[in-house]
C-alpha cells in the first residue's frame, strides 16, 4: 500500500509576491495545491480600538494608514460616514475635487497593482513603465496635500484647503497624457502570449461564488457582477459624471487585469470631466457648529480663532445615532460604520476593508492550482495588508 | 409607502413578535431581532426569490458592557438584483450564537474576527480560530474593558536567557 503524504509549504510572511506580510500555509500534492490557509494579523494595530479613544478629528490620519496605496479614498470614506452622522451638506466644488482626487488615487493604486502584479509573473519592463506614471500621478496629488501617500486632505465638512494654483495645469498634463500610457501597457501585456498563458483560466471564481464570498471591486466585476458603489449608491456627486463600469465574464486573472485597465481609462475620463466642469465656490460647508473656519480668517477674526480652538480641542459631538457610508475604493467597497454615543469620541468604528473579504476568497480560487498560479492569483486580487489587518 | 417600508412590513408580517424593532435609519431599513430567530430571518431574506439578499456586506460586533445580553451583532445584507441594503441587529451573550457561515461564505472570516475581538463563540462554525492576534493571546481587544494600550504595556519587554531556557 502506498501512502499519500502532502507537503506543507509555508509561503510568506516575508515573501515579495504576497504583497506585504501575508502568510499562506499551502498543502501540496507534488506541485498542486490541495489546501491553502491564509494567516493574517502581522500588521494588526487595532485601528478600530484606537479610534474609540480619539476625537473625530484625530481619527482621520489613521485612515490614511489603512490602505496605504489609496489614502484619499480612505479619507473620503471616513468623512462621508462622519458627515452622515453630523448631517453636513458639502459644497459642490468640494465634492468635485473629492471625486477628482479619489479617481487620481485610483489610477495611482491601479498602476502600483499592475506593475507589481506583472513583476510577480515575470514581466519586468512594465514595472519601470508603471512607476514612471505613478510618480507623476503622486506628484499631482502631492501638490494638494504636500504628502505623497498620507494626504489627510479630505476632511469632514469639506477639504483642508482649496486647490493650489498649479494643480489644474499639472493634473491636466498628466491626465491628457495618461490614456496613451495605458495603451503602452497594453502593447506589453494584452496580447503577450506568456502573459495570456499565465493568466487565462487561472484563479477562477464564478459570479455566484464571488457574491457569496462578498468579494467586491474589480475582482467581483471581472466575474461579471455589475456592482460598483459609485453607481449603486452614488456619493459625492458621482451621479453627475459620465462613466462606464467595465465588466469581465470569466472571472480569471486575465479578466481582472482587463477590468482594471479599463477602469483606469474610465477614471481618467472622470478626472477630465471634473477638471472641465469644476464649479467655483467655497470648499467647506458653512456649518459653524461642526466645521472649522478657513485658516486665513483664523489669523484675522477673533470669533473664528475661538471657534477653531474650540473645535480642535473639543471636537464635534454628533447626535446619538449610527451611520454606514461606503465608497468604491480601488480594492472594492470600503465602508465605515460609526456608532456615536453623543460624545466627541465615537463609541465604535467598524471598518469594512474590501481586501479582507477579497483575500478570504483566494483559497477557493487556488484550489487545485499550481504553486506558480498562487502567485498570479494573489497578485490579481490586489490585497493590501495595511487595510486587512487594520 | 416606499420600497424600504414595504420590506419592513413584509418582515413584520412574517416574523411578527420575533422582530423587536423595525425602523428606517438614513432611509435604509434596520431590523432588530432575537437571537433565536436570526437564522430564520437571514435565510428568508436570502432565499426569498423576490428579496434575494444574497450578499453579506458586513458583519461585526459591538460591545455594551452594561447591557444584558452584552454583545450586539450587526449584519448588513445587500441584494445584488434589487440593489437594496438592510441592516439586521441582534443581541447575544458570549456563547450560543448561531453561525451564518453556511449561508454566506464571507461570514466565516467575519465571525472569526468577532470571536477574536469580542470572544463571541459561534455554534457550528467550521473553523473558529483567532484571526488577527496570536493563538495564545489573552483577552479580546475590542471589548470595552480591554485596556487601550494592551496589558502590561508599561512593563519593559525583556526576556533573559535564563527565562527562555526555563520554558
Amino acid at each position: 500500500m502506498t501512502e499519500t503524504k502532502y507537503m506543507t509549504l509555508n509561503m510568506g510572511p516575508q515573501h515579495p509576491a504576497t504583497h506585504g506580510v501575508l502568510r499562506f500555509a499551502l498543502e501540496l500534492d507534488g506541485e498542486t495545491v490541495v489546501k491553502s490557509t491564509p494567516h493574517i494579523g502581522y500588521l494588526h494595530r487595532g485601528v478600530e480600538k484606537l479610534m474609540e479613544s480619539k476625537t473625530y478629528w484625530q481619527s482621520e490620519p489613521l485612515t490614511d494608514r489603512l490602505d496605504y496605496t489609496s489614502g484619499m479614498s480612505n479619507n473620503l470614506a471616513y468623512c462621508l460616514a462622519v458627515e452622515k452622522l453630523l448631517g453636513i451638506e458639502i459644497p459642490k466644488r468640494a465634492q468635485y475635487i473629492r471625486v477628482m482626487l479619489s479617481e487620481l488615487q485610483r489610477i495611482a493604486a491601479h498602476i502600483l497593482w499592475l506593475s507589481t502584479h506583472a513583476l510577480d509573473i515575470g514581466a519586468m519592463t512594465l514595472f519601470f513603465y508603471g512607476f514612471r506614471e505613478r510618480e507623476n500621478c503622486l506628484k499631482v496629488l502631492e501638490t494638494v496635500s504636500g504628502a505623497r501617500l498620507m494626504p489627510d486632505y479630505i476632511r469632514f465638512g469639506g477639504l483642508r484647503e482649496d486647490l493650489p494654483d498649479e494643480f489644474m495645469e499639472k493634473a491636466r498634463i498628466f491626465i491628457d497624457d495618461f490614456p496613451r500610457r495605458v495603451d503602452e501597457y497594453e502593447t506589453l501585456l494584452t496580447k503577450n502570449i506568456i502573459w495570456i498563458k499565465r493568466t487565462q483560466g487561472i484563479g477562477l471564481i464564478s459570479a455566484q461564488e464571488a457574491i457569496n464570498y462578498s468579494v467586491t471591486g474589480p475582482v467581483l466585476r471581472a466575474s461579471g457582477v455589475n456592482y460598483d458603489v459609485r453607481k449603486a449608491y452614488p456619493y459625492s456627486s458621482y451621479e453627475d459624471f459620465d462613466f462606464e463600469i467595465p465588466l469581465g465574464d470569466k472571472g480569471d486573472v486575465y479578466d481582472r487585469y482587463l477590468v482594471r485597465l479599463k477602469e483606469m481609462r474610465q477614471s481618467a475620463r472622470i478626472v477630465t470631466q471634473a477638471l472641465d466642469h469644476l464649479p467655483k465656490g467655497p470648499v467647506r460647508a458653512p456649518d459653524l457648529k461642526h466645521v472649522p473656519p478657513e485658516k486665513e480668517s483664523v489669523k484675522n477674526d477673533m470669533a473664528a480663532l475661538i471657534r477653531h480652538f474650540k473645535l480642535m480641542a473639543d471636537g464635534v459631538e454628533p447626535p446619538k445615532t449610527e451611520a454606514y457610508a461606503s465608497i468604491e475604493s480601488s480594492k472594492g467597497e470600503l465602508g465605515f460604520y460609526i456608532i456615536s454615543d453623543g460624545t466627541n469620541r465615537p463609541y465604535r468604528v467598524r471598518i469594512r476593508p474590501p481586501s479582507f473579504l477579497n483575500l478570504a476568497s483566494i483559497p477557493r480560487m487556488i484550489e487545485g492550482a499550481l504553486v506558480a498560479d498562487v502567485i498570479a492569483a494573489i497578485g490579481s486580487v490586489d490585497v493590501v495588508l495595511g487595510e486587512i489587518d487594520k | 409607502m416606499s420600497e424600504q417600508q414595504e420590506l419592513l412590513k413584509t418582515l413584520s408580517d412574517r416574523f411578527g413578535q420575533k422582530i423587536s424593532e423595525a425602523y428606517l435609519s438614513f432611509g435604509e431599513p434596520v431590523v432588530k431581532v432575537g437571537r433565536d430567530s436570526l437564522r430564520d430571518l437571514i435565510s428568508f431574506l436570502k432565499n426569498d426569490p423576490g428579496l434575494s439578499f444574497d450578499m453579506l456586506v458586513d458583519l461585526f460586533g459591538v460591545d455594551y458592557p452594561e447591557a444584558e445580553p452584552r454583545f450586539e451583532i450587526v449584519y448588513i445584507l445587500r441584494s445584488t438584483r434589487n440593489n437594496k441594503r438592510v441592516t439586521i441587529k441582534t443581541r447575544t451573550r458570549q456563547t450560543g450564537m448561531d453561525t451564518v457561515s453556511d449561508l454566506f461564505k464571507a461570514a466565516e472570516w467575519l465571525e472569526r474576527e468577532i470571536y477574536d475581538m469580542f470572544g463571541v463563540q459561534f455554534v457550528n462554525h467550521p473553523d473558529l480560530r483567532r484571526i488577527y492576534t496570536d493563538d495564545d493571546f489573552e483577552g479580546h481587544p475590542l471589548r470595552k474593558d480591554f485596556p487601550l494600550q494592551g496589558r502590561d504595556y508599561d512593563k519593559p519587554f525583556t526576556v533573559t536567557l535564563e527565562e527562555e531556557r526555563s520554558k
